[in-house]
């Protein structure tokens, strides 16, 4: 389909939310959340629509709105479209949004502005993912920066001022390199382009940008920047620590957008900017990459073991489950790349329902020590069903969403990189030991008499978790339909690199 | 009818689901569901299925031998490139015999929990549980492929993990229950590397499948395969046993069963006795056409296996919860099976496989009845002189023990002697190491016959010691009693529900045997049948080629029917007349002792190296993370902080001090030179003549 609006429609719906909501009375205040509430359902319908139109067939892009000349002098345009790349991220934001608004039923400070900021991150994460232009891409991304900053920074937890710079100032550095990346694309490629598409033909890039057979530093260079600036949004170790901050300083929904939207971002990044326009160095370093997600998943798991806060414990487990993506798209077989983007998908329904069943007890309780509590489950025995089936997706269990990414990762994975899948599988013990140990901690044993009138999970709370639970089981028994739609463009994606790999020189199966 | 079975054989796994459903949601949202709807949903559904399953049965028998496999297609599951994977359900002989068990044992349990759970007050909660693991373990026989294998793998730990921790609000019922999911979890790492490293070994011959039908077919192009220089196929066998020694309890991973005791009896049957247990067994006989090619793996499979059954018996003697001993019994009767499958004899494993179903189900059940009759007493030295309040646990207790002692004919003597025998021919013909293993087998089985009478002897005869007070506090400790109940207590039989499922598990611990009658045995009646149970399984596990019908195998049948009841006949005497003897015993050799007691210090080692080790090593990361790495980023946060304030200073004093320096500087000049603008002409005059002088001086020293 050509040239259809719907992309820029599900994007800028919630802008609308922007402008209205400022203008409402002060009395007024609690209709934000309803017009945000209402803004995300038509992005939903959207999705669906995207969902049930797409040509799961067709390895390019798809819905393309533009191009139209945007800053005409320096050939800026607006061109937004998405492949099967993006597919799987454009629902995943439509879904999470709609989530966190509902999850933030419950502020009650300068409602306003709060559900504002809401509705132009919304805007922001969707327009990354659909963005082909660069120029609108690197625009959607630092969009998104500033309303998550003032969300963190003003509706967050007691430390929030120091998290919400670090995270800012972390995500602008990472920013500037990809900036300083843009700009170079721009000046050696022919007819000096941001279009993605056009930059994706590798004939376009002239002179220090060129392609050569030998090892091209300038290209290197350009590669580094933009995945350290990626690496720092998945979070890759070492570039990991603002997330354990950021999360436990946000408010509920804020982390849910977080862990569930905004991670996905930088491995989409690599995959979208790493993988198309340099496909040659990727292949050079895809066992460094292979690496760096081995570290994540053990370094992640061991250090969420070591957790007493409920939410780090979460924050820490996302490095590690991101570790898993990292992984399967460094392995350039169609089941590794496969597995990661349905990775990414899977951990964020199942990050967002942790995040969310984490609020509801913080809500309750008012501190997150998981050894504050005790017997929970006795005392909010539905609350209890939704912890257990969250913990027991997130640690892979088969027949959840969780486990059919995992498996796809490894079973790609290990062709390439034997040695490697083998340590990550002991991410898989891990998971376990740290997420029972906590429900272990927190949610069995005696009852804790402090807690006694604690309420149980409320419906709102419910409604918040109903979809992201649907969708754990539907695609943990039934996954074909999402391994279907996000198929084509990544075995092409695959294809663009694999030329390198053997030139390159990777020697397959040496990890 | 065919057709039926055919078409809807999926109903047997989704039955159970549909009551997990029907008990389950209602009370997940906190409905509270009468007793009479819960177990007549999580029975009836039970019932369903086990007809279904009897029905499969009938449907293969009724079939020709080579006709019996077919696969029931769900829905395609996961399919790219290679990864052929469907949700599918396989349908043979194999699966039949799984189906029935595990639904037979099922239901009877089922029943049972009717009867031992009717006072909980979560008795909804179990049967959801109850109903969800026969669904998984359903899933396990019947996936037609490796990864939906997996899923029943994990379902079932899911739901023992579930079901150990029932009472969770006790502490060390939860932790058993972790205990168990995570020492799973390692046997599930080799589990899935095995997986990962079959799919690619096939990919590379071109014939990548992990669909058991399939597999069967391409598994002779693995051959020429080696991974790290050892054979592919021992390499990917190896990984698969690891699996199964976390699920089914073997050496160095069995440590969670016998902790897995703190769940309800009933769970304590049908999960860590008669089903889940097995599915390690089950795996290795699924997959005998791979194992078969690595001899090396069988071998290490079949010592694992005789070891375990070696080492667990020892344990036994020494434990007094009557659930302990049982549990090591079930260990101890794993290894037999492992023992089989590693000498070959894969449809011997499975065998013994059912029978132990049979008679450790029976075991279990009734020491969950004299649990309860006890007053939810587990202690054997409380115990004594039940036979006579509990006539009907009694009796059925004591047949499975003599099933489980191996004599005959009870069903334990046919499928035990069987797999010693098995391993003796191998021997024969083999590698002589099975001799070894042979050895260990038969001394297990005195053991075995030993510690099962010493515990049918503490519980049954003698005279109850449970109101001896001096007894009491040498278990309970002084000043605690754990009951509660005043006044002595009296053990009372139970009701239908809960001596029903006894009696016919007892039944068929007593005739099962007969389902696999030896070929010497029929051959001494001028039969020409190597067992029905065998020639059943004949279409998936090759019916192994006749030895010569030799006198060695009736003397070493009579030989090991003797020795164990020469054995019961000791365990029972140690207990009653020579019970001194066995205190001086313990007295003089209290170091033996004590390690058995104390299982040879097994889990105190595996916490002091790998609970510590882990939790040691997940502090240094942690601190290496805030402490190297999130310093890091401080550091360069405060470099930039400090950084930018040195240029701030540096800007406010020089740069803008230069900027606002000129203009003092002007300003200053101005204010001094302002003070000679005094508007009197004398000061001026003073001046002009000044300048004068000044110039003349200058021009006379020029």
């Amino acid at each position: 389909m050509e040239n259809v609006t719907i992309l820029t429609w599900i994007t800028f719906i919630p802008m609308l939310g922007v402008i209205l909501i400022p203008f409402l009375p002060k009395a007024w205040e609690g209709a934000s959340k309803w017009i945000a509430l209402v803004l995300t359902l038509p992005q939903l319908a959207i999705a669906w629509f995207i969902f049930s139109h797409f040509n799961t067939a067709e390895a390019g892009f798809q819905f393309v709105h533009g191009p139209f000349p945007w800053i005409s002098a320096f050939n800026i345009h607006y061109l937004v479209g998405i492949d099967s790349i993006s597919v799987s991220m454009v629902l995943l934001t439509a879904l999470i949004s709609f989530v966190s608004v509902v999850a933030s039923w419950g502020i009650n400070k300068n409602l306003k502005a709060y559900f504002a900021l809401l509705m132009l991150l919304d805007t922001g994460m969707m327009g990354t993912f659909v963005a082909l232009d660069f120029f609108l891409f690197y625009v959607f991304w630092e969009l998104m920066l500033l309303p998550m900053y003032f969300l963190i920074g003003i509706w967050g937890g007691p430390r929030r001022e120091y998290a919400a710079i670090k995270f800012f100032l972390y995500t602008l550095l990472g920013s500037v390199f990809i900036l300083i990346v843009m700009l170079a694309l721009y000046l050696f490629s022919e007819g000096n382009l941001f279009d993605i598409t056009q930059l994706a033909n590798l004939d376009n890039h002239l002179g220090r940008l060129a392609v050569t057979d030998e090892f091209n530093y300038f290209r290197f260079f350009c590669w580094l920047g933009l995945f350290v600036g990626f690496a720092i949004k998945v979070p890759m170790f070492p570039f990991h620590t603002w997330l354990p901050d950021a999360h436990v300083e946000a408010p509920t929904a804020i982390s849910v957008i977080l862990a569930g939207v905004l991670l996905k971002m930088g491995t989409y990044g690599m995959l979208r900017f790493n993988y198309m326009l340099f496909p040659d160095i990727t292949a050079d370093c895809a066992t460094v990459v292979a690496v760096f997600g081995v570290i994540n998943i053990v370094y992640g798991a061991f250090c969420a073991m070591a957790q007493t806060d409920l939410k780090k414990l979460i924050a820490y487990s996302s490095v590690s489950h991101m570790g898993f993506v990292l992984l399967g798209m460094s392995a350039f077989t169609t089941a590794g790349i496969n597995g990661a983007v349905l990775q990414m998908f899977n951990h964020g329904t199942i990050t967002a329902m942790l995040f969310i069943l984490v609020g509801v007890i913080y809500d309750r309780a008012h501190h997150r020590d998981i050894n504050g509590f005790g017997g929970l489950y006795t005392l909010m025995p539905r609350y209890g069903v939704w912890i257990a089936f969250a913990f027991f997706a997130a640690l892979g269990l088969p027949g959840l969403s969780g486990f059919i990414g995992e498996a796809l990762v490894f079973m790609g994975a290990y062709k390439t990189f034997p040695a490697l899948t083998i340590a990550a599988l002991s991410g898989v013990v891990l998971g376990a030991a740290y997420l029972l140990w906590t429900i272990q901690r927190a949610f069995l044993g005696p009852v804790n008499e402090k807690y006694r009138d604690l309420p149980d999970i409320s419906v709102r709370e419910v409604i918040s978790l109903l979809p992201l639970g649907v969708i754990v089981l539907i695609l943990g028994v039934y996954p074909m339909p999402m391994i279907r739609l996000i198929n084509a463009s990544l075995v092409s994606l695959n294809e663009i690199v694999k030329p390198f790999l053997d030139t390159a020189g990777v020697v397959a199966g040496m990890f | 009818m065919e057709d039926f079975i055919k078409n809807y054989c999926w109903l047997i796994p989704v039955l159970p689901l549909v009551g997990f459903v029907f008990n389950g949601l209602p009370t997940a949202v906190g409905i509270k569901l009468s007793r009479a709807y819960v177990y007549t949903v999580a029975c009836g559904v039970m019932l369903l299925s086990f007809l279904m399953g009897v029905g499969v049965f009938f449907t293969l028998k009724a079939l020709p031998e080579t006709a019996r496999e077919f696969t029931n297609l769900v829905w395609p599951w996961i399919h790219l490139e290679a990864i052929q994977l469907d949700i599918a359900f396989l349908i043979d002989p194999l699966s039949s015999v799984m189906i029935l068990v595990v639904t037979g044992v099922g239901f009877l349990i089922h029943i049972y929990s009717t009867g031992y759970m009717r006072e909980d007050k979560d008795y909804a909660r179990f049967f959801t549980y109850l109903n969800l693991f026969c669904f998984m373990m359903l899933i396990l026989v019947m996936g037609d492929n490796l990864m939906l294998l997996f899923v029943g793998w994990e379902g079932v730990g899911l739901c023992s993990y579930l079901l150990i921790g029932f009472w969770y609000e006790h502490k060390p019922n939860g932790v058993a229950g972790m205990k168990a999911f995570i020492v799973n979890r390692i046997g599930d790492f080799g589990f899935m590397v095995g997986m990962l490293a079959l799919f690619w070994a096939l990919y590379n011959t071109g014939h990548a499948t992990l669909t058991f039908t399939k597999l069967k077919t391409v598994v002779w192009f693995l051959q020429p395969q080696t991974i790290l220089g050892v054979s592919a196929v021992t390499m990917i066998c190896l990984c698969l046993f690891v699996g199964a020694t976390g699920k089914s309890a073997q050496i160095p991973l069995y440590v969670w069963l016998p902790d897995a005791m703190a769940g309800p009896t009933p769970v304590s049957a049908l999960i860590h006795a008669a089903t889940m247990v097995t599915a390690g067994v089950y795996m290795i006989a699924r997959l005998n056409f791979l194992f078969t090619l690595s001899p090396a793996a069988l071998g290490a499979v079949a010592t694992i296996g005789a070891a375990t059954a070696f080492i667990g018996a020892t344990i036994g003697f020494a434990q007094n919860d009557i659930k302990k001993v049982l549990a090591y019994s079930t260990v101890s009767q794993l290894g037999y099976m492992f023992l089989a499958l590693g000498s070959g004899a894969y449809a011997a494993g499975i065998f013994h496989l059912t029978t132990h179903a049979f008679f450790k189900a029976c075991l279990f059940l009734g020491s969950g009845s004299v649990i309860l009759g006890m007053h939810h007493e587990q202690d054997m030295r409380l115990m004594g002189g039940l036979k006579k309040y509990m006539p009907i646990t009694f009796m059925t207790f004591l047949t499975a023990t003599i099933a489980i002692a191996g004599i005959a004919p009870f069903a334990g003597f046919f499928s035990k002697d069987e797999i010693l025998w098995q391993a003796f021919a191998r021997a024969v013909h083999g590698p002589k190491v099975y001799y070894f293993l042979w050895a260990l087998g038969v001394l297990g089985a005195m053991g075995t016959a030993f510690y099962m009478l010493r515990c049918v002897t503490l519980t049954f005869f003698g005279t109850l010691r449970a109101n001896d007070k001096k007894t009491r506090e040498l278990v309970h400790g002084p000043h605690k009693d754990h009951h509660g109940h005043h006044g002595d207590l009296v053990p009372h039989e139970q009701p239908w529900n809960v001596t029903l499922p006894l009696v016919v598990l007892a039944l068929l611990s007593l005739v099962g045997g007969f389902l696999n009658v030896p070929y010497i045995i029929t051959h001494f009646f001028g039969g020409h049948s190597s067992g029905l149970f065998n020639e059943w399984l004949s279409p998936v596990i090759p019916l192994q080629a006749h030895h010569e019908v030799s006198s060695l195998e009736w003397v070493l049948m009579f030989k090991s029917v003797l020795v164990a009841a020469v054995c019961m006949y000791l365990g029972y005497k140690a207990y009653t007349s020579w019970q001194t003897g066995v205190d001086r015993f313990v007295k003089k050799f209290p170091r033996i002792y004590d390690a058995v007691y104390n299982k040879y210090y097994v889990d105190e080692f595996y916490h002091a190296v790998f609970v510590r080790g882990v939790l040691l090593f997940n502090k240094c990361c942690f601190s290496v993370d805030r402490y190297i790495v999130d310093a890091l980023v401080n550091l360069v946060g405060r470099f930039g902080a400090v950084y930018s304030d040195i240029i701030g200073w540096f800007d406010n004093f020089f740069v803008d001090g230069l900027v606002n320096g000129s203009g003092s500087i002007t300003d200053f000049t101005g204010a001094q030179l302002k003070k000679l603008q005094t508007g009197n002409i004398q000061h001026y005059a003073y001046g002009a003549v000044l300048g004068v002088v000044v110039v003349m001086i200058l021009k006379i020293l020029m």
